[in-house]
C-alpha cells in the first residue's frame, strides 16, 4: 500500500499545506477531556430530570403496587390490587368521560379560536398591538386569581347573569348543573390560555414568505384557497405543537376545577387529575392515587406519540 | 423513621411539587420527664387559625413555658389554610416532615385516633401538676378517646347557635329574635316563614347555614338534628340518610330554598356578618366577627322542630403526633397549654371542655361581646346538651361521596326521597367497610 493511499486531503485546506486526518485526530487525553466537559455541561439537566422526573416517576410506579396508609404509617405490597380496583371503580368511568369532554371541548375551541385571532391580528394598523396585548394578558395573570374572579362572575347573581338580565335573558346557575359547569370550566380555561396559542400562530403566520401569497394572487387564488393551500401547510408545524401542548395541558387541568366546582355537581367536572388528587391527598389512598397517575402518564404519552407519528401525514416539511 | 420511608416521602413531595423540607428524627422513649439537653428541642404545632390575636396568645403561653423548660429552644405555630388543612398535614407526615403537635378537625378525629397517628395523652395529663384531669367533661372527650386513652384534647367545644340581625327584622316590620322566642315562635317552621318575608320586603336573605355553601353538608346537622335525624346509625354501620326524619328535614330545607326563598339559593354567597341576612347558624366563636357590627344583633340557641330542645357542638382537638421528633416534650407542652390556668385564657376564643370553666361568670369575663344571659342560654346550655357532629373513619371519602350524591338535591325539581336513597347507595360500601 502506497503512502499516498493513506493521505486524504482535508476539505477546505489551503493548497500546498499537507495535512492528514491522522494528524488532526485528538489524542486520547484530549478526547477524555472533551468527554468530561460534555458530561459537565449536560450534568445539571440530567440531574434535574433524574431527581424531578425519573426517580419520582419510578417511585409512583412502585407505589402503584402498594397500599400506603400515611396516618397509620403502614406500607404494604398489594400486587396488582390497585389496578384491579381501577377496573371495578364505579366512579372511574364517569371521571374518564368528564376528562374526555373537557379535553375535546378545550382543544376543539381553543385551537380554531387562537388561529382566528392570530389571522385577524396578523396585520399592521392602529390599535393592533393593543388587541394583541389584550388577548395575551390573561396568560400572565395568576391562574388562581383568574379563576377566583371567574367564580364570582359565574355565580347565580354574578356579573355574567347580571349582563344577561340587562338584555332580558334569564341566565342559568352556571356552576350548579353538570353541562353548564363543564362549559364554564372549559371557557375559563380557553380565555386563560388562548393568547399563548395565538402568539405562537402569529409568529408562524409572520414566517410565511409574502411572495407565495403574491404568486397565488397573481394566479387568481381566492382568500380561502390561499389560506388552505399556503397558510395552513406552512404553519402546520406550529399547529402540531399547539395541539400537543393544548391536549397535554387539558389533561393536567386542576386549579380551575378545585376553585370553581370541586369536581361537581356530582362527578360532572371531576377530571382525572382532580380525582387522582382526591384519592391520594384527601382520602389518603396513595397507592391507588399512584395507579391513577400511571394511567394519566400512559394516556399523555400515547396521545403525544400518536400525534408525533401522524405528523408525517399532514405537517409540512415532515413528509 | 426508616431511611427508605424518608426517601419515598421526599420523592412524593418532589413529584407533587410541594417544597417541604426536613425530616423527623427518632421517636424518644416515653417518659414523664424529658432527658433532652438544654436548648435542644424545637417544637412545631400546625393550626388552621391565622388570627393574629389567637396566635399571639399561643405564643405568649409558649414563651412562658420556655422559661421553666430549658430544653425548649423554640415553639412555633404553623398556620395552614383550613380548606386543605388535613391534606397538607398528611402530606407533611408522608414527606417525613410531621409536626410535633397538630390541631385536628372533628370530622377527622376517628381517622387520627384509630390509626395511631396521635400519641396517647392521658398519662402525661394526669401526671401534670395541678392539671385536674377529672375536670374534663367526659362527653366532650368521647370522640377523642379510645381504650380509655385520650389522644387529643378538645380545646374547642363550640356549640352551633343562631345569630339574629334584629335591625333587619325591624326593618322588615317583624318581631325581634327575643320577641320571637318569648312568643314561642323560635322554631324552624316559623323562622322559614320569617326568612321568606325578609326576602320579600328587604331583598336581603333569610337564614344562612354558614359554611354549608351547598358543599359541606355536615353543617346541615344543625337543621336535621331538630327532627332527630342522623346520617348513619350510632355504630356507624348503616346509612340513615333515607330515614323518615331525614326526609322531613331535607323536604323542609328544599322547600325553604326553592319555594319559600327563606334560605339563599345555590351559587350565591351572602354574609350575615356583613348584614346580608336576618339569621345565621354558626359556631359561637364567630361572635368575634360582630365586634364592629353596624346592626343590632342577638344570639340564641338553635330553633326547634319535632325533637324539642337540642344542640350541636363542633369540636377541634390538639394532639401530639406519634411520628413527631419530640413526642414526650410535645405531650408535656400540651399538658401546660391546656392546664386550668391556660385553658381559661384560651376560653376567650374557644369554649373549653373543662367543667369548672363552663360558668357564665368565667366565660363572660373573657367574652366581652356576649352577655351573661346569652352565654348561659346559648353556650353553656349548648355544650351541656350538645351532640357532636357525625363523624366516621374514612370521613373525607364519605364526605365526597355524600356531596356528589346530594348535588341533585339543589335543583328546584329534585325528588328529595330519591336523592336521599341515592346518598345511601353511594356510602353503604364505605360504612360497611
Amino acid at each position: 500500500m502506497s503512502v499516498l493511499s493513506k493521505v486524504t486531503p482535508v476539505r477546505g485546506a489551503p493548497p500546498g499545506r499537507s495535512t492528514t486526518r491522522q494528524s488532526r485526530r485528538p489524542s486520547r487525553l484530549n478526547r477524555r477531556r472533551d468527554a468530561v466537559t460534555g458530561y459537565l455541561f449536560v450534568a445539571p439537566q440530567v440531574l434535574g430530570i433524574l431527581t424531578f422526573v425519573i426517580v419520582p416517576l419510578s417511585l409512583v410506579f412502585y407505589y402503584s403496587f402498594n397500599e400506603w396508609n400515611v396516618l397509620a404509617g403502614t406500607f404494604k405490597f398489594v400486587g396488582a390490587a390497585n389496578y384491579r380496583q381501577l377496573v371495578s371503580d364505579p366512579q372511574f368511568g364517569e371521571v374518564i368521560l368528564a376528562t374526555v369532554i373537557f379535553s375535546v371541548g378545550l382543544v376543539a375551541i381553543n385551537i380554531p379560536l387562537a388561529l382566528l385571532l392570530a389571522v385577524m391580528l396578523n396585520r399592521q394598523g392602529r390599535g393592533i398591538a393593543v388587541f394583541r396585548t389584550l388577548f395575551f394578558s390573561p396568560v400572565v395573570v395568576s391562574l388562581v386569581a383568574w379563576t377566583l374572579v371567574w367564580g364570582f362572575l359565574l355565580q347565580d347573581n354574578g356579573g355574567i347573569n347580571g349582563i344577561l338580565h340587562a338584555v332580558g335573558i334569564q341566565g342559568p346557575n352556571w356552576l350548579q348543573s353538570g353541562p353548564t359547569a363543564m362549559a364554564a370550566v372549559i371557557v375559563v380555561q380557553i380565555f386563560k390560555n388562548v393568547g399563548l396559542n395565538m402568539v405562537l400562530f402569529l409568529s408562524a403566520l409572520q414566517g410565511v414568505p409574502t411572495e407565495l401569497y403574491e404568486a397565488a394572487r397573481v394566479d387568481g387564488a381566492t382568500s380561502r384557497t390561499v389560506f388552505r393551500r399556503i397558510t395552513l401547510p406552512l404553519i402546520s408545524p406550529t399547529l402540531l405543537l399547539t395541539i400537543i401542548i393544548t391536549i397535554v395541558g387539558s389533561l393536567q387541568v386542576f386549579a380551575q376545577i378545585a376553585v370553581l366546582t370541586q369536581g361537581g355537581p356530582g362527578l360532572s367536572t371531576t377530571v382525572l387529575v382532580y380525582y387522582l388528587f382526591q384519592q391520594a391527598f384527601d382520602f389518603h389512598h396513595f397507592g391507588y392515587g399512584s395507579t391513577l397517575a400511571i394511567v394519566l402518564f400512559l394516556v399523555v404519552l400515547a396521545l403525544t406519540v400518536l400525534q408525533w407519528q401522524m405528523r408525517k401525514r399532514w405537517v409540512f416539511h415532515e413528509n | 423513621m426508616k431511611p427508605a420511608k424518608k426517601l419515598t416521602g421526599v420523592a412524593l413531595l418532589a413529584a407533587t411539587a410541594l417544597t417541604l423540607a426536613g425530616c423527623g428524627g427518632a421517636t424518644e422513649a416515653s417518659s414523664t420527664h424529658t432527658s433532652a439537653a438544654p436548648g435542644s428541642v424545637t417544637l412545631r404545632m400546625t393550626t388552621w387559625t391565622s388570627d393574629a390575636t389567637q396566635l399571639a396568645l399561643f405564643k405568649s403561653v409558649a414563651d412562658s413555658y420556655k422559661k421553666s423548660h430549658p430544653e425548649i429552644k423554640e415553639i412555633t405555630f404553623d398556620s395552614l389554610p383550613v380548606a386543605d388543612y388535613t391534606s397538607t398535614l398528611t402530606t407533611q407526615i408522608a414527606g417525613g416532615n410531621a409536626p410535633d403537635m397538630a390541631w385536628v378537625l372533628e370530622k377527622d378525629a376517628p381517622d387520627f385516633v384509630k390509626s395511631g397517628a396521635l400519641a396517647p395523652l392521658t398519662d402525661t395529663l394526669k401526671a401534670a401538676p395541678d392539671y385536674n384531669y377529672a375536670d374534663l367533661n367526659s362527653e366532650t372527650t368521647k370522640l377523642w378517646t379510645q381504650d380509655n386513652q385520650l389522644y387529643a384534647y378538645p380545646f374547642s367545644t363550640s356549640p352551633l347557635v343562631m345569630f339574629a340581625n334584629d335591625s333587619l327584622l325591624k326593618q322588615a316590620g317583624l318581631p325581634t329574635s327575643a320577641e320571637l322566642q318569648s312568643q314561642g315562635k323560635w322554631n324552624w317552621q316559623d323562622l322559614a316563614a320569617l326568612g321568606s318575608m325578609v326576602k320579600a320586603k328587604t331583598d336581603k336573605d333569610g337564614i344562612i347555614i354558614r359554611d354549608f355553601n351547598y358543599s359541606d353538608w355536615s353543617n346541615l346537622a344543625s337543621v336535621w338534628n331538630a327532627w332527630g335525624a342522623a346520617p348513619w346509625s350510632s355504630d356507624g354501620k348503616s346509612c340513615t340518610f333515607n330515614s323518615p326524619e331525614m326526609n322531613t328535614a331535607f323536604t323542609y330545607i328544599h322547600d325553604g330554598i326553592f319555594k319559600q326563598h327563606a334560605f339563599p339559593g345555590p351559587g350565591t354567597s351572602p354574609d350575615f356578618f356583613a348584614g346580608d341576612s336576618a339569621f345565621t347558624v354558626t359556631q359561637i366563636s364567630r361572635a368575634s366577627l360582630l365586634k364592629d357590627a353596624k346592626f343590632g344583633w342577638n344570639v340564641l340557641p338553635l330553633p326547634t322542630a319535632t325533637k324539642g330542645s337540642y344542640s350541636v357542638v363542633g369540636q377541634a382537638g390538639v394532639g401530639a403526633l406519634a411520628k413527631g421528633s419530640h413526642v414526650q416534650e410535645s405531650e408535656d407542652f400540651i399538658a401546660y397549654l391546656t392546664n386550668p390556668s391556660n385553658a381559661k385564657q384560651l376560653a376567650q376564643f374557644f369554649p373549653p371542655p373543662r367543667t369548672s370553666l363552663l360558668t357564665a361568670d368565667t366565660l363572660a369575663a373573657t367574652n366581652k361581646l356576649l352577655s351573661k344571659e346569652q352565654i348561659q342560654n346559648a353556650v353553656i346550655k349548648g355544650i351541656a346538651e350538645g351532640q357532636t357532629k357525625a363523624s366516621h373513619t374514612n370521613s373525607a371519602e364519605i364526605s365526597q361521596k355524600v356531596k356528589a350524591a346530594l348535588d341533585p338535591m339543589w335543583q328546584p325539581t329534585a325528588d328529595v326521597s330519591s336523592v336521599l336513597n341515592n346518598v345511601c347507595s353511594a356510602i353503604k360500601p364505605l360504612l360497611a367497610g
